[in-house]
C-alpha cells in the first residue's frame, strides 16, 4: 500500500483529507442544529428532550459519534500539518506585503479561525456532552432526569437553561459561532475545489449556497444561547 | 511629467549572504517609463558612483517571457493587474512615493543575489512530465485528430502560463499549484497529452512537493496576481488529474 502511502502524504493528498473530513463535520453541524433547534418549539424542552434521547441512545448514531471523533480530530491534525508544512514554504517573509489586493482575509485566516473553533469547542464539550454522555462517570455530576411519556430522559433541556444564564457564556458562544461562519464561508466552496469540482454551471451555485448556508446555520446556532439568555425560551 | 521617488530595495550580496533593505532616492523620474527602464536608470547613477548595479531579472520585455520578478509594494509584478514587471509603467506610482521592491519569496526560490531568484525548480517539474513523447519524422496533417473547439480553447488559455512564479510569490503558502496545474491542464485537455496524463499527473505533482512548495488553500491570491490571467479552474482538474491517477487509475507512484 506504499501507493496509498504516497497519495495521503502528498500536497493535494493531505487537501484531499481536509476537505472530506470538513464535508462530513458540515453535516454534522446540519444535524446538530436541526436536533437543537427544537428548543424554538417552546415548549419547555419536550421536543428537544426527546430529540436528544434518541441521539444519546440510538446505536447507530453513538457509532456516528465516534466517527465525527475520528473526523474532527483527523480534520485538526491534518490542518497543524499542512499549516506548519506551509509556513516551512516561505522561510523569509515579505518586508511589505498587500494580500488584502488579491485575496479574502477569512480565505488567508483558516488556521486562526479554526483555532478560535477549537477552543469553543473545548468549553462547549466542557459543557453539554462530557455531562450528558459521561455524567456519573469521573467524577462528573451527572444530569436530571425529567418523564416525558413512559420514559426518563435526561434533561439536556435544563442543562442548556442554566448553563446560557451567564453573559460571558453568552459572548463566547455567540464569537465561537462567528469564527465558525467564517470558516465555513471560505471551506465550504473550497471543499469542493479540492474535490475537483470546478465547473462553469455549478460552482457559482455552490459559492451561493455555502454562503447562505453558513449564514444561515451560524445565525440559527447563535440564536440559542442569545434567546435561552433573554429569555424569549422558558 | 517627471517624479521623484524613494526605492527601499532588497539587496543581498549572494545566496548564502545576509540580505537588507536598503533606501535610494531617484529623482526626475519619466512616468512613461517602464519599471525596468527606471530599474536600468538607477543602476546607471549606482555604476557612476562606483557601486555595485541592482541584480534582477529581465530579458524580454514584451510581456512574454516570464523572466522578470520583483515583489513591489507588497504584490508580485506590482500593482497592475494582469501584467509583469517589465509591463508596469511609472504612471502607476505617484510622484513621492516610497516604492518597496523586494524578490519573490519562497523556498523553492532561493534568493541567488539581490531580486534574482533561482526558479530552476520549475523547470525540473516540467522535466518530471510537463510533455508529451511524439516520434520524430513527417509532421502529421493538420486537423487529422479532431479536437473539440471549447477544449482547445481552454488548453490555449492554459498553455498562456508564461512560468513567472508570480503564483508562489503571491500565494501565502508559496503553493506552486497553478504553475503546474497550467501546465498539466494544456496537455491533459488535448487528445495528444492523454497517453500520459495519469503518469504526468503523479510525476509532476511530486515533483512540486519534493521542491519544498506548499499546499494549495484555495485562496485565489495566485489567479488575481497572474499576469497571463491563468485560471484556477486549472487547480481544480489538476486535483482531478491526481486524484484519477492515484485512486482510480492502476497506475503506481515512483
Amino acid at each position: 500500500m506504499s501507493w496509498m502511502n504516497t497519495f495521503l502524504t502528498s500536497s493535494i493528498g493531505r487537501k484531499l483529507v481536509m476537505s472530506v473530513t470538513g464535508l462530513f463535520l458540515i453535516t454534522f453541524l446540519i444535524v446538530h442544529c436541526t436536533i437543537n433547534s427544537m428548543i424554538f418549539f417552546n415548549d419547555g424542552g419536550e421536543a428537544f428532550n426527546k430529540a436528544a434521547h434518541f441521539m444519546g441512545t440510538n446505536i447507530l448514531i453513538r457509532t456516528m459519534e465516534i466517527v465525527l471523533f475520528a473526523g474532527l480530530i483527523l480534520h485538526i491534525v491534518q490542518a497543524y500539518m499542512l499549516a506548519a508544512k506551509n509556513r516551512q514554504a516561505r522561510p523569509q517573509g515579505y518586508a511589505v506585503s498587500n494580500p488584502g489586493a488579491n485575496s479574502k482575509w477569512y480565505s488567508r485566516s483558516m488556521t486562526l479561525l479554526g483555532t478560535l473553533i477549537l477552543m469553543f469547542l473545548v468549553l462547549h464539550i466542557s459543557h453539554f456532552w462530557s455531562n450528558s454522555r459521561l455524567g456519573g462517570m469521573m467524577g462528573i455530576a451527572p444530569l436530571e432526569e425529567v418523564q416525558i411519556g413512559d420514559k426518563e430522559v435526561l434533561n439536556l433541556y435544563q442543562d442548556m437553561m442554566v448553563t446560557f444564564q451567564s453573559p460571558f457564556v453568552i459572548v463566547i458562544y455567540v464569537l465561537g459561532v462567528i469564527s465558525l461562519c467564517w470558516h465555513l464561508i471560505h471551506g465550504f466552496q473550497s471543499a469542493f475545489q479540492t474535490l475537483g469540482v470546478n465547473h462553469k454551471k455549478y460552482t457559482p451555485v455552490i459559492k451561493n449556497i455555502g454562503i447562505g448556508f453558513s449564514i444561515l446555520i451560524c445565525l440559527l446556532f447563535a440564536l440559542m444561547p442569545v434567546s435561552i439568555y433573554a429569555g424569549w425560551i422558558c | 511629467m517627471t517624479m521623484n521617488i524613494k526605492l527601499r530595495i532588497w539587496r543581498q550580496a549572494n545566496a548564502q549572504a545576509e540580505g537588507k533593505l536598503v533606501e535610494y532616492q531617484l529623482n526626475d523620474v519619466s512616468a512613461n517609463m517602464s519599471f525596468l527602464e527606471m530599474m536600468d536608470v538607477l543602476n546607471e547613477q549606482l555604476i557612476s558612483k562606483g557601486e555595485a548595479p541592482v541584480a534582477f531579472d529581465h530579458d524580454c520585455r514584451e510581456g512574454i517571457c516570464g523572466t522578470c520578478s520583483m515583489y513591489i509594494n507588497g504584490r508580485a509584478h506590482g500593482p497592475q493587474k494582469l501584467s509583469t514587471t517589465c509591463q508596469l509603467y511609472m504612471r502607476n506610482f505617484t510622484d513621492g512615493e516610497t516604492i518597496t521592491i523586494e524578490p519573490f519569496r519562497a523556498k523553492g526560490f532561493p534568493v541567488l543575489k539581490d531580486l534574482c531568484v533561482d526558479r530552476s525548480a520549475f523547470d525540473r517539474i516540467i522535466a518530471a512530465g510537463g510533455y508529451i513523447s511524439a516520434s520524430t519524422g513527417q509532421a502529421q496533417d493538420a486537423n487529422a485528430i479532431p479536437v473539440e473547439k471549447a477544449a482547445a480553447d481552454s488548453a490555449m488559455d492554459a498553455a498562456a502560463c508564461i512560468g513567472c512564479g508570480a503564483c508562489v510569490a503571491a500565494c501565502k503558502n508559496a503553493s506552486a499549484m497553478l504553475f503546474v496545474s497550467a501546465k498539466v491542464s494544456h496537455l491533459a485537455l488535448l487528445p495528444q497529452g492523454h497517453p500520459e496524463r495519469k503518469k504526468r499527473a503523479l510525476a509532476m505533482v511530486a515533483q512540486m512537493d519534493a521542491e519544498g512548495f506548499g499546499s494549495c488553500t484555495n485562496t485565489y491570491a495566485c489567479e488575481a496576481e497572474c499576469p497571463k490571467g491563468i485560471s484556477v479552474a486549472n487547480i481544480a482538474r489538476l486535483n482531478r488529474e491526481f486524484l484519477n491517477a492515484s485512486l482510480i487509475s492502476e497506475e503506481m507512484p515512483k
